[in-house]
């Protein structure tokens, strides 16, 4: 089925230089709805990108648009999107629920509804009895809640979210990855930038791996690292009872690259370029009968995996 | 969940009417919002100081020694004091820590970025932020003004005061000063709004017109026409002398100078409207 950039993310050739300084480089996306991670070390370009999409800085190469609006027209964009930005600042002297409405009513809604919008925003990110207290003397993560809540009052169809989860408690990440799980669930596009590689792991559809300003990958997890296979054989655990034995039948076949008894004699590990080969190898020997295998665990098909090899090596 | 967002599109997008009622709520939530800082902010603890400064000074001088001798010098005396105390010191830099703050001080906040990233076009954001500024300023400067001559007058000399007023040119008089302190502040605030749009330090601007607006008695004729000053005192009800060293130029008529100053002005947030759409929000170098 063909996608329409009405209903994607679209950078095309998109370059930003601060100055003389990189901040991204020739990047060509499309991002459709669901969960997208922005993964990548400090200064990769994971902000640049968010704001770029929010036209808080604009390209200075490319063309990028936002389900088909271009990011320097306000005005329509930030009726299809919201922005949770990393900066944990806001305007002097205003509670949660003014800081909310008055935003809504700048956008124009009418006051009635910009309430009631207000109030199920707030209600959304658990912040409704601490509504009416000035933001100033909120905790860090109820700060954060409260920008979260800002950023969905307006019912945004992308919502874009640097590292969202900093400063929350494990109770409340976990409440929140929930609610982005059930807004991507909704059709919502959800881009968001994190550096805890498993909770990225837990709630993305596909990533961005960035690094120096560049895209080093990008696509559903498993599938980028499919497509590292050849230079990063794919590495199983299988916990058995004779693992020698095991490695020596499995050593003969050629998907297999490399067999390791694990250190504790319990199991064994196997490289290999050919996952689904080498599962229909492993079935075949282990109904001959003979070993017992007690599990199999992928050990690098993840995006920690992914991150080591394709940006912690460099 | 985009529903609502687009049905207030569908509603507010329409038409021209639709888009003009749309900015006109705009900017009253703006001015909402912002007048509630100007006023009430800590910022604004500065300029409630330095417009309660001629104030005091004139209760001061009034209680020790008395400005005039009769009411006759009194005119004269409050021109003197009004162009050198409240126009060129109190309005202009009230005005400049007002406007220079809309957006300045917002960067420096590191809040501005929800404005940019709400569902309205710059251009309103700029007329609303500026409406604010302007609000403000001639509220509290133009209070001052009126209480400031009230005090010239009245302190000492009641009933011929109140002669001056009632039967002679005293609120003729007051109509002007506190139109010239409002066309200062719709002339300085433009520029102040847009220096605090577009200069990392805005002070070193501020103080170069400063010194622009000072010695523009120095300027020949031409020169005193590219400034604010020249035009507002233009309008003075009472002219005073500039000094031995005044180069002396013909005021520029008030149907000139009024609709002029408010054209350049309307030029000058134009541009800034023009300056807007290429803004970015890099807070960390600012």
């Amino acid at each position: 089925m063909t996608v329409s950039s009405e209903q994607l993310i679209v950078f095309d050739n998109v370059s930003k230089f601060y100055g003389e300084i990189l901040g991204v480089n020739r990047v060509s996306l499309e991002i459709p709805a669901g969960i997208t991670s922005l993964v990548g070390p400090n200064g990769a370009g994971k902000t640049t990108l968010m704001n770029l999409m929010c036209g808080l800085l604009r390209p200075t190469r490319g063309k990028l648009t936002v389900l088909g609006i271009p990011t320097d027209q306000p005005e329509q964009l930030f009726r299809k999107v919201g922005y949770c930005s990393q900066f944990d600042s806001f305007p002097r002297g205003l509670t949660a629920r003014e800081f909310i409405s008055s935003f809504l009513l700048v956008s124009g809604f009418p006051r009635k509804e910009a309430d009631e919008l207000t109030e199920a925003a707030l209600n959304r990110v658990e912040l409704l009895p601490a509504a009416d207290r000035k933001l100033g003397a909120y905790s860090k993560g109820m700060r954060q809640r409260a920008r979260l809540a800002q950023s969905i009052a307006h019912q945004p169809s992308v919502l874009i979210l640097d590292e969202p989860l900093n400063g929350l408690d494990p109770m409340v990440r976990a409440e929140t990855i929930a609610l982005f799980k059930q807004l991507a669930a909704d059709g919502l596009h959800l881009i968001i930038s994190s550096h805890i590689l498993h909770e990225v792991d837990m709630m993305s559809d596909r990533v961005v791996l960035l690094n120096n300003g560049y895209v080093v990958a990008e696509g559903a997890i498993h599938g980028v690292r499919d497509e590292m296979d050849v230079e990063h054989p794919m590495q199983v655990l299988i916990r058995c009872n004779q693992p020698s034995a095991l490695a020596a039948q499995m050593f003969g076949k050629t998907e297999v690259v490399e067999a390791r008894v694990h250190d504790d004699r319990q199991g064994l590990f196997i490289k290999t370029r050919n996952p689904d080969q080498f599962y229909l190898s492993l079935n075949e020997v282990v109904a001959q009968g003979e070993i017992s295998v007690e599990s199999i665990t992928p050990v690098d098909d993840d995006l920690s995996a992914v991150y080591e090899y394709l940006i912690g090596a460099q | 969940m985009s529903s609502t967002a687009e049905t207030i599109q569908t509603r507010t997008g329409a038409t021209n009417g639709a888009n003009v009622s749309l900015w006109m709520r705009q900017i009253a939530a703006i001015l909402r919002l912002e007048l509630k800082k100007n006023f009430f902010g800590k910022r604004s603890l500065l300029v409630y100081l330095l417009a309660m400064m001629p104030i005091g000074l004139l209760v001061l001088v009034e209680a020790i020694n008395p400005l005039g001798r009769d009411t006759a010098q009194l005119p004269t005396v409050f021109s003197i004091f009004y162009n050198s105390l409240i126009l060129r010191t109190v309005v202009f830099f009230g005005c400049a820590w007002i406007f220079m703050n809309l957006f300045r001080g917002e960067i420096v906040d590191r809040s501005l970025h929800y404005y940019f990233l709400s569902a309205v076009r710059r251009e309103v954001l700029i007329t609303g932020k500026y409406l604010s500024g302007l609000l403000t300023s001639v509220i509290l400067f133009s209070t001052v003004t009126v209480v400031c001559m009230l005090i010239v007058f009245f302190s000492h000399f009641y009933s011929s005061s109140t002669r001056f007023f009632f039967d002679g040119p005293g609120f003729s008089q007051l109509f002007w000063y506190v139109t010239i302190t409002i066309l200062a502040c719709v002339g300085y605030g433009a520029f102040f709004l847009v220096v605090g749009l577009f200069v990392r330090n805005p002070i070193i601007p501020a103080l170069l017109l400063y010194g622009w607006e000072w010695i523009n008695f120095l300027l020949p004729p031409l020169l005193k026409k590219i400034s604010v000053i020249h035009y507002l005192n233009s309008l003075v009800p009472v002219p005073v002398s500039e000094g031995p060293f005044a180069v002396v130029a013909e005021p520029t008529p008030a149907w000139i100078s009024i609709p002029g100053l408010l054209i350049v002005t309307a030029l000058v947030l134009i541009l800034a409207g023009t300056r807007i759409h290429r803004m970015e929000i890099r807070y960390g170098n600012d």
